[in-house]
């Protein structure tokens, strides 16, 4: 659109890789994702997902290739305030409560205490609030750690798998927190799934197989590309073509 | 480095701790437990008198290593020290977090051990009771600080807790407990010397012995408290932000 500024970009990726136990897991990514973005990145197990989303919050050792995140090289001091981070196993203390569990990293974020509550009705874990986090259902423990990632106010969020495991009304109420922090906040999401009908709900999707981007596009171009209404079947084309280029 | 996180984390460590009263429980009383098991054992006021005042260094010493040692183990593998480490905290921040709040157990574990000593089991304090308690204090934090430190090298429970026996025992069996440091062969000695144990065992001794707070004394202080602090700055160099 003439005139429209240009978006400026959350997170550039050029040339990057990883070798993780002697094997190379990303090979040589390159890709960028626009601010205020949802993006997903959807893949099969093991095809490098986690493993990217760990470069980008700067806790992964990368082999080549650069990692800019909100301006500054990925893993800056200058970022840990800035982005939040909900890693695919739930972290949190289980033998404190979802409470004092968001209430020691609100502190640690320097967030304000009223944080803690907002964060909470966020994740719809209020009947929750006080047990322990190992007394909690599998869903609820995930959601206990997701908020961790939602307190402050950050501009960058990394969620690996937020929603897996979860039921369908919850999920339902994650997709549209996701959308409103995008909207009014102008929150870029990353988020990582292997269930095609998460991948619906983004407007970039990023195809990943074996440490590769396989396809780039929105939900609409994908289904156009394949020829098919089914994401699924879509992105089971994508890949058979893949291969079939290569080899 | 941050007090505000630093007590923010103790806090926190503190709570987990309250959460496992079992846990607490035996940090605080097996020390006692086990030096009055070796009074009687020992069955001889003499011989446990010249005894006692390494007892009070060890056993607390080996019982903070081990907890301290298991406790950032459990934070590195379930996934909470990758999450902190994305977090707005220096690594100094969460081991003195740790420390804190391990160092105030470590304060009521000596203080019980210590008044059972005095009142129950016959120890004779020449020089002052609160120094005493002061150097006790002291090691037991010297035993979290290498706890924190060496458990950055291993990778799984098993390997945490053999570090006990690995990283502590030698220091216990050359500490001059059995057999006075100084009548130790050479090579012996000379590794008594380099170990932070030795000189806890020795202040300790002097200050059961001997009115004076001789510079010896001071020394041997200076070099227990020296150690804490390497050990609790090298736990936080060996705990790395990015892993492979």
């Amino acid at each position: 659109m003439p005139g429209a500024p240009a978006r400026a970009t959350a997170v550039a990726v050029s040339a990057l890789r990883v070798v993780r136990g002697g094997r190379e897991v990303l090979h040589g990514l390159n890709f960028a994702i626009p601010t205020g973005t949802v993006a997903g990145f959807i893949g099969p197990s093991g095809c490098g997902k986690s493993t990217l989303m760990r470069a980008i919050v700067g806790v992964q050792v990368l082999r080549g290739g650069t990692l800019t995140v909100l301006g500054v090289p990925a893993g800056s001091a200058a970022l840990r305030r800035r982005v939040g981070y909900s890693t695919q196993f739930p972290a949190i203390y289980h033998d404190l409560t979802v409470t004092e569990n968001l209430r020691y990293f609100a502190a640690v974020l320097g967030a304000p205490p009223a944080d803690v509550d907002r964060v909470i009705t966020e994740v719809s874990l209020e009947p929750h609030s006080e047990a322990l986090a190992s007394q909690l259902s599998g869903g609820q423990f995930t959601r206990a750690s997701l908020a961790v990632a939602l307190l402050g106010t950050p501009e960058l969020l990394v969620l690996d798998e937020p929603t897996v495991g979860l039921d369908p009304v919850t999920r339902e109420e994650l997709w549209d927190l996701f959308h409103s922090l995008r909207v009014d906040r102008r929150v870029t999401l990353l988020i990582t799934s292997h269930v095609m009908d998460e991948a619906a709900r983004c407007e970039t999707l990023l195809l990943m197989r074996d440490g590769r981007i396989l396809m780039r596009g929105t939900p609409d171009d994908l289904r156009q590309n394949a020829g098919t209404t089914n994401l699924d079947d879509a992105f089971l084309r994508v890949i058979r073509d893949a291969e079939r280029s290569r080899s | 480095m941050s007090p505000r996180l630093t007590l923010a984390t103790a806090r926190r460590v503190a709570n987990q701790l309250r959460r496992d009263p079992r846990t607490v429980a035996l940090m605080v009383l097996l020390p006692t437990m086990l030096i009055i098991l070796f009074r009687y054992v020992l069955n001889s006021q003499r011989a446990f008198d010249a005894v006692i005042p390494s007892l009070l260094c060890i056993f607390p010493f080996n019982i903070m290593f081990v907890v301290t040692s298991v406790a950032t183990l459990r934070e590195r593998t379930t996934g909470t020290l990758e999450r902190l480490m994305t977090l707005p905290i220096g690594k100094i921040d969460l081991l003195a977090g740790y420390a804190l709040a391990f160092g105030l157990f470590g304060v009521i574990e000596v203080g019980v051990a210590t008044t059972v000593c005095i009142t129950w089991l016959g120890l004779s304090v020449q020089g002052s009771a609160a120094l005493l308690v002061l150097i006790a204090v002291l090691d037991a934090l010297l035993g979290m600080a290498l706890g924190l430190f060496v458990s950055a090298f291993a990778r799984t429970e098993f390997q945490a807790v053999q570090f006990m026996p690995l990283f502590a025992f030698p220091q216990v069996l050359l500490c001059g407990l059995f057999e006075p440091r100084d009548h130790m062969i050479g090579v012996l000695s000379g590794l008594s010397d380099i170990m932070p144990l030795s000189y806890a065992v020795d202040a300790i001794k002097m200050v059961t012995s001997s009115t004076q707070v001789s510079a010896e004394l001071v020394r041997d202080m200076g070099v227990v408290f020296g150690c804490i602090l390497i050990a609790l700055l090298a736990g936080a160099a060996t705990l790395p932000r990015r892993t492979p």
